[in-house]
């Protein structure tokens, strides 16, 4: 296979391709919402497990959700979305409006769905996805982030210096470094668990189900039948998100079954790992040091001082 | 459901994942909603008036199960030519005496037998020997013990019926239970749901239909309640408009029916079972009454020999007593009946807060109780402690009941002041669940039993060393006494091996709990237990939890190795049956309603019942077997009464006894409402509810402008109960980090209320304050023609631990159900935007409300009846 | 925004989760970042000037370019340390060599640049070593171009829309700024009759970066707008603008007058400065308004894939 279309694509060995000769088969999570309850069992048990510290105590608005998003000290965050999906027709102050420059959110209002009411509340527990294509591992300048043989992504943080590269380069934000420790964590997959044969934290806990682990060729089959079933059922909304290895970051080893467009739960429509343009950017980088060099060597042709 | 119990409710998306329809009904558009088919928004304790659409909707088109309901409900009984329904009165049923407010009975019963025997004769003169023709008492002098409480005196199964009187199984005759049903609910119609409840039409018809296309021979449906229907003046009558509705269609003893009340997690179904409840003892048996129950026969002799397994009830009864004195209790001194503490009165909760405010009450012992927070009118709950002598507290945290006296809100306001409070308080650590070996019992009856997980920290203790302990250091202070007082005391058996930490083993009193013969064996069921004293037993319904000296409640065979009733894993009691009144599951004959709901059935080749559980029913009893005239105990038992905890062995579609405030529910308006009973205008609240007279109780004024909007309160999944649990450990506190309360956008816009800003939530109890959550997920309900705004408030806060605040608690009024004295958790209240004032600039904001509201501290229950 | 502001651009319609980024804002520190980006820069093309004027035998420019390439690579490598989370564990950027990190890869640049040209100058200035001095210049100017481009790559192989977009010009932006403040610097220092090398490469500089910034606006769009809105729009017009004076300012009276030269180096390396922070922050603006990822994706998958039907194969 070409470097270039290892950097993004389909890759159906990551594991292999990463170095490993033997390895077990690689293995996730299909979270599927439409199940969700929100209890947050998933973020006290992941935070249980390894020990996270609090992220702070902020009433934040946003519904149900004071945890806000994924941080280097949150590895598991259940989203909240309330959609009036009918015009009641009375004045209203309205729940948290826009932000600036936002308009109000558009949505088709796909009414075969959830409750049989006028309200959905779409609950969401996101995380790390674990990328086929990992654009935090491919910008690690210390090799603290690497690929296990399970195929997930975890940072070593004895290794981590806290460069903060992988920070803004995941397309969907997930990894942050941890302001009084100085390095950057994520969701390691319960990496120690793993090896000791058991379910992640967060998947033990879920009590409906919702988050499901496995091997993820199994779980995509099985997300498969379950989006199958749901639009049997007239759930038109519903749609797998990171499911396809051949997205823009080569499917996810965490993705997931969602009841709205993914930028509704803060999810990017259309990530891509940014090393899919690894190489234009160093081609330009050469062109333009060959420029500068070309502009050093013109600035000194003609006469001599 | 999945707010409070989500781990449980994994069952229910299982359930939805199979087929099953889920209908959510709720003030609030909760967590549950959001995963529900159909989610309907109801005004907070309007209750009745649905589930009375629900039932009148069955009625009027004819939909009950008709076969069902004609053998095993009393549907076609015929009742006493007196009585006379609301619709008669007004609102009120037949024997009101409005000055004690109370109800009196009698007139409520079935018709008497046209041909009685002598001993019914004898019953029926008693009865009418003093009612005038009021249907009341004549004026004897009821002694107040007698009143109190005396709907328990009836235990699980209900009052005793003393005939089984007259049945039309056409369900024609005019008095017959059927025929009142239809005109006590007539008027429940769909637009009266939407006058009362704010339901509209098209939804209530939505779940009508929904239920009874889903229920019959083939399908059946489930109902499951919480607090949001106990926590009412009319709960008992809430939960019992539901059991009708399942009763009419058929849908209780037949899998996938019922009625599941969840109960809360730490045990409570356990705590009612061996009861930590001032009227019963172990098992339902009611506590004796000082004045009625002068001996042990006195005691059982209004149930014994009742039909049922009820009418084993000296049986039970003595081998409690045998549990509990052991050798000492013998049949010459009446099984050491006078050693059981008796009854004088209410002695309930609240009431015994008034007594401590009154000086009546000296000291406490809360227990994994935090009544400061989590009992109604908070206020109360800590001037009553900081009255008493001493008041013992043991929990795992510093809890606001521990600290009210330095950090209570009155010591703020300056209504306490800590240097002049007398009561010397003890905190004792308490060991966790984990650090303590015993048994859970669930909303299933399901017993659980856990290990022992790690070792408790420091002087950390569980309460059954505690009480173990205490029980020893009392005796050994008693010791040598000769005073009469004290022999309860020194005669108890008390004999517990103590492992190397002091702990008792749970398991010997789990043992003792379950039962043993004369010889000291296990015993296996409650059909063991003997009047004689031969055999011991704690708790009747748990007697086999220790089976052939097994711990029952400890197994845990997973349920990917059983078939679906899962029978090997905890132990339900009583006798392991999962489903109760399953006999209902098959047709009088003994036949399955349907193949598919096919559970358990008569073999009449074997000559017995059979089934997938444990029958609820005499073994051997066939279908059609009648009992003998006169027959006692479980021989009255029919071959077709699947009620056999009734004495009448029916479903009650009607109670002629047994329940405070009327045979049939009806729809009443909470103490503090907004508006008037559409139903009945000239009755606007329960007639029988009971008060709290006290000048710091004083009720809102119902419709008023100054208390205009519902509130009520609840729970999220983040916190638990008062707190103590979840405030104070980071990771629970981060996920629901402050108070709030939720309000409709409309409602914001009325009050100016701001998202995510401060709010002051003020009734005649007091003030507090609460950050702002706007959401449409709280409905502004349309009744009739004016809006009606309903403030939602999570309760689970006080002042200690990292997340902090007021408690919604303070608010409440205590007004109770008369029937379980359990409070109303609706109220009214007024809203504002901004934080509250402090210090005694809140005592006086709190009395501008009330003097705006003419509320009268000499008459402070007045407000209610507005 | 300003109500002005945002007239200029049409709002499109978009989701959010309550208006909140997606992408991470990132944690590199300012100064730090945005000053290593220019010192790069100007010590890269330093050691390009340097090693020329060794060759034409200018010294007076070569030592200013010298020390310019050497206290900038030594500057910058404190200001990436100090930005690390963990500075005493710098030495982890050699750990391994990853060409899909430009940390990394820079890291590699970087290191050896410092030492060849802390070398060159140190032999160049003290007069010792001078064969080994100038095989170092030499080194330092071999690697000095990538130097100075190679950060282009570190800002955007992220998800930061406003780098990531502008990744095909930001070399050129980045070479065109390194130039004209390693001519700017030299200008400062260097007498006007050695500093024509340095003139030449500030004219040519800036010409190269005020090209490539423009097409970097007119490309990329919405994504544009960070660089031209707010904080980072100002300090990038007025980089723009000094870039223009100062080099117009040295066409004209640069060869002449040292007092020209000095000011117009001065605005030069000022230029140079403020365009990096305006890059970074234009960068740091676009991470923090969701809109900036959201909508380009939204109508790069609609392109894609057509209307997005509700059953949302993907």
């Amino acid at each position: 296979m070409s470097w270039t279309a290892r950097l993004s694509g389909r890759l159906d060995d990551v594991t292999g391709d990463a170095g490993y000769d033997e390895h077990p088969p690689r293995v996730g999570f299909f979270t599927d919402t439409s199940v969700c309850i929100g209890c947050k069992a998933c973020e006290v048990a992941c935070k249980e497990w390894n020990e996270l510290p609090d992220d702070g105590y902020l009433l934040t608005g946003m519904s149900y959700d004071n945890t806000e998003a994924l941080g280097a000290s949150t590895w598991r965050h259940v989203a909240f979305v309330e959609r009036p999906t009918v015009d009641l027709g009375m004045p209203s102050v309205g729940p948290p409006g826009p932000a600036p420059g936002e308009t109000m959110p558009h949505g088709e209002d796909q009414a075969a769905q959830t409750a049989g009411g006028e309200i959905r509340w779409l609950m969401s527990s996101d995380v790390c996805k674990h990328c086929t294509h990992a654009a935090c591992l491919d910008v690690c300048p210390t090799g603290a982030l690497f690929r296990t043989e399970f195929g997930t992504v975890v940072v070593q943080p004895d290794v981590c210096n806290g460069c903060g590269y992988c920070v803004p380069a995941c397309p969907y934000g997930v990894i942050d470094q941890r302001k009084d420790d100085g390095r950057a964590f994520k969701c390691t997959l319960c990496y120690d668990r793993l090896k000791d044969g058991q379910t992640p934290a967060c998947a033990q806990a879920c009590p409906t189900e919702s988050i499901q682990f496995g091997e993820l060729s199994e779980l995509r089959q099985r997300a498969d039948l379950r989006l199958a079933e749901l639009h049997e059922k007239g759930v038109d909304v519903a749609r797998l998100y990171g499911r396809d290895p051949d997205d823009g970051v080569g499917g996810d080893g965490a993705f997931f079954l969602l009841l709205d467009e993914p930028e509704v739960y803060g999810l990017p429509p259309d990530p891509v790992v940014t090393t899919r343009d690894l190489g234009s950017m160093w081609r330009h980088v050469g062109a333009a040091a060959a420029t500068l060099a070309g502009l050093g060597v013109a600035a000194f042709s003609g006469r001599k001082a | 459901m999945a707010e409070a119990h989500p781990v449980g409710f994994q069952w229910v998306m299982e359930a939805k994942k199979r087929g099953a329809t889920v209908i959510h009904v709720d003030p609030r558009f909760t967590r549950t909603s959001a995963v529900a088919d159909l989610y309907v928004p109801i005004r907070a304790g309007s209750d009745i008036a649905f589930l009375g659409g629900l039932v009148n909707y069955v009625l009027s088109n004819e939909l009950d199960f008709r076969e069902y309901v004609v053998a095993y409900t009393n549907a076609a009984n015929i009742i006493d030519e007196r009585f006379q329904d609301t619709e008669d009165l007004d609102g009120l049923f037949s024997g009101f005496d409005p000055e004690r407010g109370q109800y009196d009975p009698r007139t409520w019963h079935y018709e008497p037998p046209e041909d009685p025997s002598p001993e019914e004769a004898e019953m029926i003169a008693d009865r009418d020997g003093d009612l005038d023709d009021d249907g009341r008492d004549d004026g004897e002098e009821e002694k107040e013990s007698s009143e109190a409480a005396h709907t328990e005196s009836h235990g699980s199964g209900g009052a005793p019926v003393n005939w089984k009187g007259r049945r039309d199984e056409s369900l024609q005759h005019p008095r017959c239970v059927y025929q009142i049903l239809r005109r006590h609910f007539a008027r429940y119609t769909p637009e009266m749901v939407h006058e009362v409840c704010g339901i509209e039409p098209e939804q209530f018809l939505r779940v009508a239909e929904a239920m009874t296309s889903n229920s019959g021979r083939e399908r059946t449906s489930a109902i499951a309640y919480a607090v949001g229907w106990t926590h009412h003046t009319v709960g008992a009558q809430m939960i019992r408009t539901a059991a009708i509705l399942q009763a009419l269609l058929g849908n209780i003893g037949r899998p996938g029916g019922g009625i599941l009340a969840l109960r809360g997690h730490a045990s409570i179904q356990g705590s009612t079972d061996i009861p930590t409840l001032f009227n019963i003892l172990p098992g339902y048996v009611p506590m004796p009454h000082a004045d009625l129950h002068q001996s042990l026969e006195e005691w059982v002799e209004d149930d014994e020999g009742a039909a049922g397994f009820w009418g084993s009830i000296r049986a039970y009864a003595v081998s409690l007593l045998k549990a509990y004195w052991g050798d000492a209790a013998t049949p010459e001194n009446g099984f050491c009946f006078d050693y059981l503490p008796r009854l004088t009165g209410d002695h309930s909760t609240y009431t015994t807060v008034k007594a401590q405010i009154d000086g009546d009450c000296k000291g406490y012992f809360l227990v994994g109780e935090n009544p400061a927070v989590g009992s109604a009118n908070g206020k109360m709950q800590r001037l009553g402690m900081a009255n008493l002598d001493w008041l013992v507290v043991r929990d795992l945290q510093m809890i606001e009941s521990a600290t009210f006296w330095k950090d209570g809100p009155e010591i703020e306001t300056g209504e306490l002041v800590t240097e002049e409070i007398g009561t010397e308080v003890f905190f004792l650590p308490a060991a966790t669940h984990v650090e303590k070996a015993g048994s859970f019992t669930q909303t299933q009856r399901m017993l659980q039993w856990r290990d022992k997980a790690v070792d408790p920290p420091g002087d950390c203790r569980s309460e059954l060393q505690f009480y173990v302990e205490l029980g020893h250091r009392i005796r050994e202070k008693l010791a040598g006494s000769t005073d009469e007082r004290d022999r309860p005391l020194l005669d108890l058996a008390w004999d517990y091996p103590l492992d190397e930490h002091g702990e008792p083993d749970g398991e010997s009193v789990l043992q003792e709990i379950s039962g043993t013969a004369a010889d000291g064996s296990p015993l296996t069921a409650y059909t063991e237990l003997a009047t004689d004293g031969s055999t011991s037993c704690g708790c009747w319904i748990y007697c086999g939890v220790m089976a052939d000296g097994v711990n029952q409640a400890r197994r845990r065979t997973p349920h990917w190795e059983q078939d679906h009733i899962a029978a090997e894993w905890g132990w339900v009691w009583p006798a392991n049956r999962r489903m109760l009144y399953n006999r209902a599951s098959a047709d009088p004959d003994g036949n399955p309603w349907s193949e598919r709901k096919k559970y358990v059935w008569w073999d009449a080749e074997q000559g017995k019942w059979v089934g997938d559980d444990v029958p609820d029913f005499i073994a051997d009893r066939a279908p059609h077997h009648v009992p003998e005239k006169g027959a006692k105990g479980p021989d009255a038992i029919g071959g077709s009464d699947p009620f056999i905890m009734q004495t009448d062995g029916k479903a009650w579609l009607y109670a002629p006894l047994g329940v405070a405030d009327g045979p049939m529910p009806t729809h009443y308006e909470p103490p503090e409402s907004p508006v008037r009973n559409a139903l009945y205008p000239q009755q606007q609240n329960n007639p029988a509810r009971r008060r709290l007279d006290d000048p710091r109780n004083p009720v809102n004024p119902s419709i008023s402008d100054v208390f205009p909007f519902v509130f009520t309160t609840y729970r999220l999944t983040e916190h638990h109960t008062a707190g103590a649990m979840s405030r104070t450990l980071p990771y629970l506190t981060e996920l629901q980090p402050e108070p709030f309360c939720e309000v409709s956008p409309r409602l914001a816009a009325e009050r100016g209320l701001e998202h995510n800003g401060w709010a002051t939530i003020v009734t005649a109890r007091t003030a507090i304050e609460a950050r702002v959550l706007v959401t449409d997920r709280l409905r502004s309900l349309r009744l009739g023609d004016r809006w009606v705004e309903q403030v939602g408030l999570p309760y689970h806060w006080g002042p200690n631990g990292i997340s902090t605040g007021d408690s919604p608690n303070d608010l409440v009024n205590v007004t109770m159900d008369p029937n379980v004295y359990i409070q109303d958790k609706v109220g009214t209240c007024d809203i504002r935007p901004g934080r509250r004032p402090r210090g005694e600039a809140l005592t006086s904001y709190v009395e501008d409300y009330r003097r705006r509201a003419g509320i009268d501290l000499h008459r402070p229950s007045d407000g209610g009846t507005g | 925004m300003s109500p002005r502001e945002q007239a200029m651009v049409p709002e499109a319609e978009f989701d959010s989760y309550y208006g909140r980024q997606i992408v991470k804002t990132p944690t590199w520190k300012t100064p730090d970042v945005p000053l290593y980006l220019f010192l790069g820069g100007l010590a890269g093309a330093s050691a390009v000037l340097a090693e020329g004027a060794a060759l034409t035998g200018r010294p007076e420019l070569e030592r200013v370019a010298r020390v310019a390439a050497a206290s900038g690579a030594a500057a910058g490598t404190v200001a990436l340390v100090h930005d690390l989370g963990r500075p005493e564990r710098f030495l982890n950027m050699l750990r391994v060599f990853k060409p899909t990190s430009p940390l990394s890869v820079g890291s590699f640049i970087l290191a050896p640049f410092g030492a060849l040209s802390g070398a060159a100058a140190a032999a160049q200035v003290t007069g010792t070593f001078p064969r080994l001095g100038r095989l170092a210049g030499v080194g330092a100017a071999v690697l000095g171009p990538p130097l100075a481009t190679y950060t282009a790559a570190l800002l955007a192989n992220t998800a930061v829309p406003a780098w990531h977009e502008a990744h095909r010009e930001l070399p050129f932006v980045f070479a065109g700024s390194g130039a004209t403040a390693a001519g700017g610097v030299a200008m400062l220092f260097t007498p006007v009759d050695q500093a024509g090398p340095a003139r030449r490469m500030t004219v040519a500089g800036a010409a190269l970066e005020i090209v490539a910034a423009e097409a970097l606006l007119n490309r990329l769009g919405m994504v544009a707008e960070p660089y031209r809105e707010g904080r980072p729009g100002r300090l990038m017009g007025l980089a723009r603008t000094m870039t223009a004076a100062a080099a117009g300012a040295t066409v004209l009276g640069g060869r002449r007058s040292r007092t020209v030269s000095v000011l117009a180096g001065a605005a030069c390396v000022t230029a140079s400065l403020l365009t990096r922070f305006g890059i970074f922050e234009a960068g740091i603006a676009s991470a923090q308004d969701p809109k900036y990822t959201v909508v380009p994706q939204r109508e790069r998958l609609r392109r894609r894939t057509g209307e997005r039907t509700a059953s949302g194969a993907e």
